[in-house]
């Protein structure tokens, strides 16, 4: 569909716009990954007053969730989450299979080989947790993330500018194991 | 108030009164700022204002009471048009909130009874449509106040209509 090209390629402009116009001293601190953040914050916050402009109101926590994984991530990357997990206390993990921002990316190992350099964080797992919290990674680290993390900020900020408009508070992160597979974690806030 | 005399052939004189007072005004409830704050208001005739101001927030109340007992109802109670929500003395006051916790109030002058349900449903619907309109403007930050002209048109052409 022409459209879906339309916006990967400008979200693919915006991603390169950010570094390339970023100082190398910024780069170290991550405020790329958090300039994009709190676009995807912004846009997400628009969407989620359009989308919901007619439906129901939702009943709790667990009906917000399934909205986001079933009607808006249709509305905005033509399917739905793969898989929904919660533990009831405020963490819910919303799988994608198949994220179309990641599928034009290369599934080659070249951009995870670098996985060993942040294997103290989470074990293993590739986490873009920490990029949140501002000076927690050193230069090194920092080179060493790889690229696949810049493409979900975007996404990362729409689900929480999203949950943010339909009053739920929350933090989230992303976690990409084998292309293009990706998860977003949430965290709910309470107040 | 408004007051039209009219000569009717023959001896009567029909003298009509016809007040305008109505008031709509959007309230956000924000995570970051004091909660329930006006993010717009709009009274016509502009005297008495203080007295829709207070109206307006008493029925706040009204509101939240009405959310949160959608908890425990069920599914006829998940409509966004909140109704009638009380009637005071003078005044009759709908709401309606949306998914992202906006009120809408409109107060209306309790003689104006051409005004029915559906006329205020549609009223309303023509609000959260502007709203959003407003809400995706890359130049509006969400919780400030509203100032686009487009919302200021459709308010004044509805309050215009339902006088």
């Amino acid at each position: 569909m022409a459209d879906e090209a339309l916006f990967q390629f400008l979200h693919n402009e915006v991603i390169q716009y950010i570094y390339k116009s970023s100082e190398h001293g910024e780069m170290e601190n991550g405020r790329c990954i958090t300039k994009l953040e709190n676009m995807g914050f912004r846009v997400g916050q628009g969407l989620i007053e359009r989308f919901t402009k007619d439906t129901a109101r939702f009943k709790d926590e667990l009906d917000v969730m399934k909205f986001i994984c079933k009607d808006f991530w249709t509305c905005v990357f033509k399917k739905q989450i793969d898989n929904l997990r919660t533990n009831h206390q405020g963490i819910y993990v919303l799988q994608d299979n198949k994220f179309r921002l990641l599928t034009q990316l290369s599934a080659g190992k070249q951009y995870l080989e670098h996985a060993p350099k942040v294997r103290k964080h989470n074990g293993g797992k590739l986490t873009c947790q920490a990029l949140f919290i501002p000076g927690q990674l050193s230069p090194h680290e920092w080179f060493s993330l790889p690229l696949s993390l810049q493409y979900l900020a975007f996404t990362c900020g729409l689900v929480r500018g999203g949950l943010s408009n339909l009053g739920v508070k929350s933090i989230v992160t992303a976690e990409v194991s084998v292309m293009p597979a990706c998860k977003f974690q949430v965290m709910i806030q309470k107040m | 108030m408004h007051q039209v005399r009219l000569q009717i052939k023959g001896s009567d004189v029909a003298r009509y009164s016809y007040s305008i007072h109505m008031q709509i005004s959007a309230v956000l409830q924000s995570w970051s700022k004091p909660k329930n704050y006006p993010l717009f208001i709009r009274s016509v005739p502009i005297q008495n204002e203080l007295k829709f101001h207070y109206t307006v927030h008493t029925s706040l109340d009204v509101v939240e009471e009405k959310i949160s007992a959608v908890g425990k109802a069920m599914a006829d109670q998940r409509e966004l048009y909140l109704g009638l929500l009380y009637p005071t003395e003078d005044y009759k006051v709908y709401g309606y909130v949306t998914n992202s916790k906006v009120k809408f109030v409109i107060v209306v002058d309790s003689s104006n009874t051409s005004l029915r349900d559906n006329e205020i449903r549609s009223m309303f619907r023509k609000l959260h449509n502007s709203f959003t309109d407003v809400m995706c403007n890359p130049f509006y930050n969400p919780g400030d106040t509203i100032q686009s002209k487009a919302f200021d048109s459709i308010v004044s052409a509805m309050m215009v209509q339902a006088s």
